[in-house]
This record gives structure tokens, sequence and C-alpha cells, in this order.
């Protein structure tokens, strides 16, 4: 497999950043996961599409909008009304569910070179995306392992929150790198650090 | 202006696109009535009141949804799903069902 190229790496700088003179308060990293897929369910097949879900990655999907979870290694959330996104460490999820997602069921997209994972953790992470997305990132209204999908001056992301002060955002690779450069500047001044 | 997406909570109006008056009823396609094409072009209540439109979330879910708005507040009063419900609301209230 060719080995993939992060858009992030000419503004990747390792170490710390800003205003960390009084502590990081901000861990940021880029997953890289090695496949994202999308996945579609028609309408009224969405419970054979959870249970597709299941039986690749193992994770069962909580009911409700937007629920989602993630044992660290593949992470799955619903993002729009039949339509999830899916997150494996390793490679050749599509395939995997291109096997067990008929087309009778949905349709699945591999997303893993179109999107740009980026993890921003640490007890100031709600307060510098609350300056980007004007959705409630409270922990009572956007629980652990549950996704959200919205935009950032018309760059589309998916967020879902992988740990009480912890969460992936999923970007167009495209916009990756200036979106990153955006939150390093949001970091500043409470300090980051680039793992 | 918030909308109360049914699938995504509260949000900003900047998330939403117009979609248009949800009141239009499209003729056959192969319809050649140019009174009702030209209604279904041209024709708008325009009311100072509550007004059904169609949005998309575009900036979120991307689903198309039903809102009623009302044009002299933007007091949104419903919001629903048009997916599942492909039916106009002139036929609906023609049905009686809204």
């Amino acid at each position: 497999m060719v080995e993939r190229q992060s858009p992030l790496e000419p503004e990747f700088h390792v170490g710390s950043h800003g205003n960390f003179e009084h502590g990081v308060e901000i861990i940021l990293t880029e997953t890289r996961p090695g496949s994202i897929v999308q996945l579609a369910a028609w309408p009224g097949e969405e419970k054979a599409l959870i249970s597709a879900i299941r039986t690749v990655t193992g994770l069962a999907l909580p009911d409700g909008a937007g629920g989602g979870l993630s044992d660290g290694v593949k992470s799955v959330f619903g993002f729009a009304p039949g339509k999830f996104t899916v997150a494996d460490e390793a490679e050749g999820l599509a395939a995997a569910f291109a096997k067990v997602v008929t087309p009778a069921i949905g349709t699945v997209t591999d997303l893993s070179h179109g999107r740009t994972a980026i993890r921003i953790a640490g007890p100031k992470a709600e307060w510098v995306l609350a300056k980007f997305f004007a959705i409630d990132f409270a922990l009572p209204a956007f629980p652990v392992g549950a996704g959200r999908s919205t935009t950032h001056h018309d760059v589309f992301a998916q967020i879902q929150r992988t740990g009480a002060d912890q969460f992936d955002i999923y970007v167009f690779r495209s916009f990756a790198r200036s979106f990153w450069k955006a939150l390093c500047h949001a970091s500043e001044e409470v300090g980051y650090e680039v793992q | 202006m918030l909308i109360t997406c049914p699938y995504c909570g509260p949000r900003d109006v900047i998330e939403f696109t117009y979609q248009g008056d949800g009141n239009r009823e499209r003729p056959d396609p192969a319809s050649q009535n140019f009174e009702a094409w030209n209604a279904y072009v041209y024709d708008r209540l325009n009311p100072a009141g509550d007004h059904n439109e169609i949005w998309q979330h575009s900036g979120g879910c991307r689903a198309h949804l039903r809102v009623v708005r009302n044009t002299l507040t933007h007091e949104i009063s419903s919001v629903a799903f048009v997916r599942g419900d492909h039916t106009s609301i002139a036929r609906r209230k023609a049905e009686g069902k809204s």
C-alpha cells in the first residue's frame, strides 16, 4: 500500500506552542485512521445497516440521533438520518463493509483519502471548539461517543466526542491544513502541544 | 434565527439553505397546462404570517426540512423531515392532513 501523506505536514510542528508557561491545556494530534467510511441506509433499512456495522466493527450503536461510540481503535457515529461515519485504525474497512452492506440495504463510500481526522484534547478542548462551532459542547448535551455535523466558515466538519475532554474532528482533506492552522491559532492563548 | 433540526437540534440559520416555497404544487412533468405551470413557477401566497417553507440543513445532516416560519416575527412554529412525506402542503391541505 502506498504511504499516505498528511495534508497537515508543512504546518505540523511537534512541541509546545502559544501561551504554555502556565501549563498546556490543549493537545492537538492527527489520528490518521487507516479507514474512514461513510454508510447510508435506504429508507427503512436503518436497522439492517446498524446490524451490519455491528457485524463488521463489533460496535453496537446506541439509539437516537447522533448516537455513537468508540473502542479506541474503531469509531462509529450517526451524522444524519440513516447515515453513519465509521473509522478504523486499520485499512480495509470499505472492503469489509462492501461484503455486508448489500445494494438492498444501502451504500458504502470510502472516504479514507478524502477526510483528515484531527484530535483535540485537554481541559480547554470544549472552550476552544466553542469558538469555532455554534453547538453545545457541554457533556450532558454532547455525550461521549456522540457525533455532530456542523460547519466552520463553510468547512463541513463531523465531530465525535471520544472522551470527556477529547474530540475527533473529520474535515475535508483539502481544507484540513487551513482548519488545522485556525485550530492552532485558537489554542494559542491557553497553550497547546502538538503530538 | 435558530431552526431546530429534527436530527441535529437547534442550529443557527447560517447552517441552512432556503429551498423555496413549500406551498407549490408541481404539475405532472408531461402536463401541457400552462396555467398550472405558470402558477407553479410564479404564483406565491406571500403571507404576512405563517409560511410553509422548504429548507435544507446543508451545513449539518443535509436533510430537507418542512418548516413553518412566521414572516413577521421569524418565529419557527414547526420543523419536520420532508423525507417520507412527499405530499405537497397543498395536497395535504386538500386531504385535510395539516
